[in-house]
């Protein structure tokens, strides 16, 4: 349920991103996007800017990216969210980003850890094709340990199929 | 011998409701017991009503629990001393073995224990055992008792000495604590409001390895239990989880995804002297050692489904890795048992999780649940036992099942969700 949801409201900001402009170098933030930054930089422009990376209408305020049942390939739908992000890396060389992967909780803890390390991976890999840096990520796993989803059935196991991107500072 | 027991002052009374037992952290319930149990009568020691703590009853609840044995009622007969005993009593009852004893409560509250283990066909005495014990360690003295007579009788280690460790969740909070085998003195060893799991006791039982992800990633720790310090000691790029000792303590084995996928790592047990261990493409976890420390037992799904492989330390790792588990396409979480003989793992049956023992030289495997989730399982130090977290009713419970497969318990908390059980080492002799 909450799934289908969030891939709906990812879809229609992704129409929206397209209108707006790419986050470029202006908006770039020493604390590596956490908050909005407090130096001269940023109070030379105009207008307060919003970080793009917790800007409900930017597309870099999404972080999750679901997976199929048993499936470590990043789908078509969640293409732009992470090129988006990977863009936001080549554009600001101090950002730094954690990759958490997570499972359902069926199985071995242990076992899950490492197919939640296979879906960090998967969008380590597809980030860095799209142009960030290796040393800007770092994928990790949270397996089955924290679950959004915390029923027992497969509406939340879908939930909990997934990769979060999270910003140092974060 | 009669033994004079002497009016104690009420001073001393009042220091033993002092140091009643603490409240049981785990209830036990036994299923099912084996064909060939030995049916033992064990009669309330003398004076034993006086004292904060029976002895017996944990004596028998522990002898009960390894489900090798079968309590005879001793009611309405009470020998203290082997001359006391009528053997025909107990023939009659069918008895096969007798325990009895005595305690006598020392001036500044000490306790001293007499007991005898008695063959009742035979009509002679197989063991006889003493000792003084502070009032508050009356349990432990138990324990003692319990091992003595399980090793006499059955030719076998006792492991009623022995501890546990396991993780509770309870609301958003996450407790590793320590118990002794049977559930009781259970204490926090760490509290934190992130997951906690993988714990895993050093060989010489001072130090529990485990996986922490209080800094947004699973990190290995290793806490010294006396001192309650503890050290990072896998704490790379990545994920840092499953550890496993050596036999000889001094390294763990360490699942990394530092150099990319998941595989398995040596470290010093001080963090230092990292050393790749499996090189495959896929996903190499949940390291167990052979008691002989030259090979471990893993988790691998490089032939497609998740099997359990066995590869020795030294040499070209990745080329000798040989697959020991066939039946299913889910077979995970190996434990070695400590005589090298066998492991019990986790074998994915339909939909159910089951906990399974295979036999390293027949490859034979037995089923030993039919419950839906278990999860973790691991060996008693002896072999005959096997610990593990399943669900009842949506809670997670720790149950344990002899290596048989014929004798089944639950231990539960009041409250919260309890899992990733690690039996600990035998005692160290002292």
């Amino acid at each position: 349920m909450k799934k289908i949801f969030g891939v709906l409201l990812i879809s229609l900001l992704s129409a929206c991103a397209s209108q707006t402009t790419q986050p470029t170098a202006e908006v770039e933030d020493k604390s590596m996007g956490a908050r909005p930054a407090e130096n001269g930089a940023t109070a030379r422009e105009a207008a307060p800017t919003l970080n793009p990376l917790t800007d409900p209408g930017n597309i870099l305020s999404k972080r999750s990216v679901y997976f199929d049942f048993d499936s470590y390939v990043v789908k078509d739908e969640y293409r732009s969210l992470v090129q988006a992000h990977a863009q936001y890396l080549r554009d600001n060389p101090n950002a730094r980003v954690l990759l958490q992967g997570n499972t359902d909780e069926r199985g071995s803890r242990e076992y899950n850890l490492a197919l939640g390390q296979r879906r960090a991976d998967a969008v380590k890999h597809a980030m860095t094709l799209s142009g960030a840096r290796e040393s800007q990520i770092e994928s990790v796993s949270l397996g089955e340990e924290k679950p959004r989803g915390t029923g027992h059935d497969e509406s939340s196991w879908a939930e909990n199929r997934r990769t979060d991107i999270r910003y140092q500072g974060e | 011998m009669q033994i004079g027991f002497p009016k104690f002052p009420l001073y001393v009374l009042f220091l033993w409701l002092a140091a009643a037992p603490v409240q049981a952290a785990l209830d036990i319930e036994i299923f099912g017991g084996g064909a060939t149990q030995i049916p033992i009568a064990i009669v309330p020691f003398a004076h034993e009503e006086k004292l904060g703590q029976s002895i017996t009853s944990v004596v028998g609840a522990d002898l009960q629990r390894s489900g090798l044995f079968k309590l005879v009622d001793p009611r309405g007969l009470a020998p203290h001393e082997p001359m006391e005993v009528v053997y025909p009593e107990w023939v009659s009852r069918g008895a096969g073995a007798l325990v009895i004893g005595s305690t006598i409560t020392l001036p500044g509250g000490n306790v001293a224990v007499r007991v005898g283990l008695l063959d009742v066909a035979k009509q002679v005495q197989l063991a006889s055992y003493s000792e003084t014990v502070p009032a508050g360690q009356l349990r432990a003295a138990a324990h003692r008792i319990a091992d003595l007579i399980y090793e006499k009788l059955t030719g076998d280690v006792g492991v009623f000495s022995t501890r546990i460790a396991y993780v509770v969740k309870e609301g958003k909070k996450y407790a590793l604590q320590v118990a002794d085998a049977d559930g009781f003195n259970a204490q926090s060893v760490i509290e934190y409001t992130e997951p906690i799991i993988s714990p895993a006791w050093s060989p010489d039982g001072t130090q529990l390895a485990y996986v922490s992800f209080e800094n947004k990633k699973p990190v290995v720790y290793v806490q010294t239990l006396a001192t309650r310090t503890r050290k990072a000691v896998a704490n790379f790029k990545g994920s840092n989880s499953a550890p496993a000792w050596s036999p000889d303590g001094k390294k763990l084995a360490v699942v990394l995804s530092l150099m990319g996928g998941s595989q398995i790592f040596l470290v010093n047990a001080d963090g230092g002297g990292l050393q790749r261990l499996s090189q495959s493409s896929g996903i190499d976890t949940e390291p167990s050692f052979s008691p002989d420390g030259q090979s471990i037992i893993f988790t691998s799904d490089r032939g497609g489904s998740p099997q359990i492989y066995r590869m020795p330390i030294t040499g070209r790792a990745s080329g000798t890795a040989e697959r020991l588990t066939f039946e299913g396409s889910y077979n995970v979480s190996p434990d070695y048992s400590r005589d090298g003989r066998s492991f019990t793992f986790i074998h994915r049956n339909g939909d159910r999780f089951n906990v399974a023992i295979q036999d390293l030289a027949t490859r034979q495997v037995q089923l030993l649940t039919d419950s839906k989730f278990d999860e973790s399982p691991s060996f008693a130090p002896n072999g005959r036992i096997i610990l593990y977290a399943t669900e009842v009713k949506g809670r997670g419970i720790l149950s344990a099942v002899t290596s048989d497969g014929k004798t089944r318990q639950q231990l539960s908390t009041q409250a919260g969700d309890v899992r990733e059980p690690a039996w600990g080492p035998l005692p160290r002799p002292q």
